[in-house]
C-alpha cells in the first residue's frame, strides 16, 4: 500500500508539474506583457513614459529573464506562497480573487457528487433489478435525454421556469430580499433552494451515466454463480443483492469518481456564469473574455489539481475496496 | 413453416445472400444493426440533418440574414389545419399577425389575428440563391403569397429563426464532422504507433492519455479558444476551433486502437504477412486495420456529440465561432440572459436541434456497437 501511494503520488507531482506548465503558457498568450499594460496605464493618467521606464518594470518584475526562469519563478510563488500575480482587471492579487470565490464553487462541486451518486445508485440498481419494467425504460429514456442536454441549455430552462411559473429567479444565491439580512433559518433554506439549482443541472448528465453504469454492472453480477448458491442457502432477495452482487458492482463505479469529479469541475464554469453564481464560474469567463491572462491561468492550474486530486482519491478508494486489485 | 412465416422472412432478406455463413461481415453488421429499433431511428434523423445540411436554402423559406421589419421579436407561428371554429382546411395555414404598440411600455406587440388566414404554398419562388452552390434557382420547400411565415419565431432584429436553425446545422454538424475526421487521424495514428510498437513509446503515449484525460477539458478548450485573436477572419477562427476541438478529443480512439493492436498483433495472420514480407505499415493497414475498423467507427459516432456540444457550448459563451458564421451555438448566444429568454423564450428553439443531434448519435453508437462484432451471437 505503502509503496503503491508514494508511486501515485509521485505521479501526481509529475501531473502537476505538467499542467502548471500549460497554465503558464496560457499566462504568456496574453497579449502584451505585463509591463507594457502597466505603461499604457501610466500613460492615460497623462504621466510621461519613457522607454527606459518600461524597460525598469520589466526588470522588476523579472519579464526580462528567459521564460524557464520566469516560468520557475511563477511556479515557485504559486506553489509555495499561492501568489499567482496580480489581475489587471481586478486590480488584486489573483490569489485573493479566487480564494474568495473557490469554497462555494468546492460546495457546489461536493453536493452535485453526492447528489450524483445518492441518485444513480438506487436508480441503477432498480433498473438492473426491474429489467425492462417501465421504471428501467423511464430510466434509460431520462438517461438519454440528460446526457444530451448541454448543461446551459438546461440551466437557462431551469431559470426560465422559475421565472414564469413560480416568479422567483432561480439565478444567484439568494433571492433578492434575503442576500443582505443576517444570518437565519430562512436564509439558510434560501440558500439551499438556490443551490438545489446548480447541483441538478451540473449532475444531471453524470447521474445519467451512472445510472446506466450502474444497472450494467449489477446485471453481471446477478447471474453469477455465487448469487444462485446464496439463492439457494436461503438469504432473502433484498439481502442477497445488497450483500453480494451490489457491492461488487459498487468498485467500477467508486473508482470513477476522479472522472465524475474532472467532469463536475469542468462543467462548473458554464453553469456558475448561466446562474449568475458568485463562485468561480463567472470569474475565469470574465477573466477569458477580458483577456485577464494572470487570472485565467492560474484558476485552469487550480481546477486541474482538484481534479488530480480527485483521481488520486478514487484510485485509493479502489484499492481499498477491492482488494483483488493487485497494487502493482 | 405457415405461408405468412416464409413471406416474412423472404421480406426480410430479399437479397440473394441470405444465409449468415455466406455472408460477408458488413453485411451481417447490417442485420445485427437493422434489429436495434432505436438506432435505426438516429440513422432516419441523421438523414434528415443530411438533407438541412445540402438543401438548407431549399427547406428554409428565408435567407438567413433576411430581416423582417414586420415582425420583430416575433412568437412562433404553429401551422394549423383546424379554424378555432373547427371549419377545416386540406392546405394548411398560419393565422395573421397584427401588431400595436403596448401603450405603458411603448413596445410593439404582435397578437394573433384569426380573421386573416395565410395558406401555406409548397414549392413556391423565394429569394434566389445557389443550390448546392452551382444551380441557380429561387424555389423554396414552403412559403406563403401574403403576409409572412416563421415557424420559429424572430429574433430582436426580425431575423427569422427556423431559416437560421436549418442554415446553422452546416457549421454545428461540420465542426463535428472535421474534428472528428481529426481525432481519427490523430487517434489512429497515435494509438496505432504505441499498439504496434510498444515499449517505452507505448508508455509515454498512455501517460501523454492519462494526464489528457485528468485535466478539465471544458475549460481549456475554453482557455485555448480565448487566445484566439479577435480580428480573424471567420472562417480561420473556424477552423481554428475545430482543431482545437479535436486536440483533446482523439484520446478514446488512440485507446480503443493501441488495445486492439495489442491484442491481435500476435495473432498467426500477422506473423503470416510478416513472413511473406510486408512492412510494418502494410500489416496495420491491410490487415490489422480492417480487423477492428468496426470499433473504430463505433468510437467515432461516440465521438460526435461531445464535439458538437463543445462547440454549442463554446460559441453559447462567445468564446467559440462567431457571426457571421452560424452555428447552434451562436444562436443560443442571443438567449443568454434571463431577461431575453423571458421576452423570447423561443430563442432556445436552436438547443433542441443540438439534443436531437446528439441523441441521434447516441443512438446510432449504441446500435453499431451492438453490431460491431457480429460474430458474437
Amino acid at each position: 500500500m505503502i509503496r503503491f501511494l508514494t508511486r501515485r503520488l509521485a505521479y501526481m507531482a509529475v501531473t502537476v508539474l505538467l499542467v502548471s506548465l500549460v497554465s503558464f503558457l496560457i499566462v504568456q498568450a496574453a497579449p502584451g506583457d505585463y509591463a507594457a499594460i502597466y505603461a499604457a496605464k501610466k500613460a492615460a493618467t497623462g504621466a510621461i513614459i519613457r522607454q527606459t521606464d518600461i524597460e525598469a518594470v520589466r526588470v522588476q518584475l523579472g519579464l526580462d529573464k528567459p521564460w524557464y526562469v520566469q516560468y520557475g519563478l511563477w511556479l515557485y510563488n504559486a506553489v509555495f506562497h499561492a501568489d499567482f500575480g496580480e489581475s489587471w482587471q481586478w486590480k488584486r492579487p489573483v490569489g485573493e480573487v479566487i480564494a474568495e470565490r473557490m469554497p462555494l464553487t468546492l460546495a457546489i462541486a461536493f453536493s452535485t457528487l453526492i447528489f450524483m451518486y445518492a441518485i444513480s445508485i438506487p436508480v441503477g440498481i432498480y433498473a438492473a433489478v426491474r429489467r425492462y419494467s417501465f421504471g428501467d425504460y423511464a430510466s434509460s429514456l431520462l438517461g438519454y435525454l440528460g446526457l444530451a442536454t448541454p448543461n446551459f441549455l438546461l440551466a437557462l430552462v431551469i431559470m426560465y421556469l422559475s421565472q414564469r411559473y413560480f416568479g422567483q429567479s432561480a439565478g444567484g444565491l439568494f433571492s433578492p430580499g434575503v442576500a443582505n439580512a443576517p444570518w437565519s433559518l430562512t436564509k439558510f433554506w434560501d440558500l439551499l433552494k438556490h443551490l438545489a439549482v446548480p447541483v441538478v443541472v451540473l449532475g444531471t448528465a453524470g447521474t445519467a451515466f451512472l445510472i446506466r453504469a450502474m444497472r450494467a454492472a449489477v446485471l453481471d453480477e446477478l447471474d453469477k454463480m455465487y448469487v444462485l448458491s446464496a439463492k439457494a442457502s436461503g438469504l432473502s432477495p433484498l439481502q442477497l443483492l445488497i450483500r453480494y452482487p451490489v457491492r461488487v458492482a459498487l468498485n467500477p463505479i467508486a473508482s470513477t469518481l476522479g472522472w465524475r469529479l474532472t467532469y463536475v469541475i469542468s462543467g462548473a464554469p458554464i453553469v456558475g456564469y448561466v446562474l449568475a453564481l458568485p463562485d468561480t464560474g463567472p470569474l475565469f469567463l470574465g477573466a477569458l473574455l477580458n483577456q485577464d491572462m494572470q487570472l485565467a491561468g492560474a484558476m485552469i492550474f487550480i481546477y486541474c489539481v482538484l481534479t488530480i486530486i480527485g483521481t488520486l482519491i478514487s484510485d485509493v478508494l479502489l484499492v481499498l475496496l477491492d482488494p483483488r486489485i493487485r497494487l502493482e | 413453416m405457415s405461408l405468412a412465416d416464409t413471406l416474412r422472412t423472404f421480406r426480410r432478406r430479399p437479397r440473394a445472400i441470405s444465409r449468415p455463413d455466406l455472408a460477408s461481415q458488413w453485411q451481417l453488421m447490417w442485420w445485427q444493426f437493422r434489429r436495434h429499433k432505436m438506432a435505426m431511428v438516429g440513422l432516419a434523423l441523421l438523414g434528415i440533418f443530411m438533407i438541412f445540411v445540402l438543401f438548407a436554402e431549399v427547406v428554409s423559406p428565408y435567407p438567413p440574414f433576411q430581416r423582417d421589419p414586420a415582425y420583430v421579436t416575433g412568437a412562433p407561428m404553429s401551422p394549423r389545419f383546424f379554424e378555432e371554429d373547427g371549419t377545416f382546411h386540406l392546405r394548411p395555414f398560419v393565422y395573421g399577425r397584427k401588431t400595436a404598440r403596448d401603450m405603458v411600455t411603448l413596445q410593439l406587440k404582435h397578437a394573433v389575428d384569426t380573421s386573416q388566414i395565410w395558406p401555406i404554398r409548397f414549392f413556391v419562388h423565394g429569394k434566389p440563391y445557389k443550390l448546392l452552390g452551382l444551380i441557380p434557382t429561387d424555389i423554396r420547400l414552403f412559403g406563403v403569397d401574403q403576409g409572412f411565415i416563421h415557424l420559429f419565431g424572430t429574433d430582436f432584429t426580425g431575423l427569422d429563426i427556423f431559416s437560421r436553425t436549418i442554415h446553422a446545422s452546416r457549421a454545428s454538424l461540420g465542426v463535428g464532422f472535421i474534428g472528428v475526421a481529426i481525432s481519427f487521424i490523430l487517434g489512429a495514428a497515435i494509438g496505432g504507433a504505441a499498439g504496434y510498437f510498444g515499449g517505452a513509446l507505448d508508455n509515454i503515449v498512455m501517460r501523454v492519455i492519462e494526464f489528457i484525460r485528468s485535466i478539465p477539458t471544458l475549460p481549456l478548450w475554453l482557455a485555448l479558444a480565448a487566445m484566439l485573436p479577435r480580428d480573424w477572419p471567420p472562417l480561420w477562427t473556424y477552423a481554428a476551433i475545430t482543431v482545437i476541438l479535436s486536440l483533446l478529443g482523439w484520446t478514446w480512439l488512440a485507446r480503443t486502437v493501441r488495445s486492439k493492436l495489442l491484442a491481435t498483433r500476435h495473432e498467426p495472420f500477422v506473423l503470416a504477412a510478416k513472413l511473406s514480407g510486408c512492412t510494418d505499415m502494410r500489416i496495420i493497414r491491410r490487415h490489422l486495420l480492417p480487423s477492428f475498423m468496426s470499433y473504430l467507427i463505433v468510437d467515432t459516432s461516440i465521438a460526435f456529440p461531445e464535439i458538437i456540444l463543445a462547440e454549442t457550448s463554446l460559441s453559447f459563451l462567445g468564446l467559440g465561432l462567431r457571426e457571421p458564421v452560424e452555428s447552434w451555438g451562436v444562436l443560443l448566444f442571443s438567449a443568454q440572459s434571463i431577461r431575453s429568454i423571458d421576452q423570447a423564450p423561443w430563442l432556445m428553439i436552436p438547443g433542441i436541434f443540438v439534443i436531437v443531434a446528439v441523441l441521434a448519435f447516441n443512438f446510432l453508437g449504441d446500435g453499431l456497437r451492438d453490431a460491431a462484432d457480429p460474430y458474437s451471437r
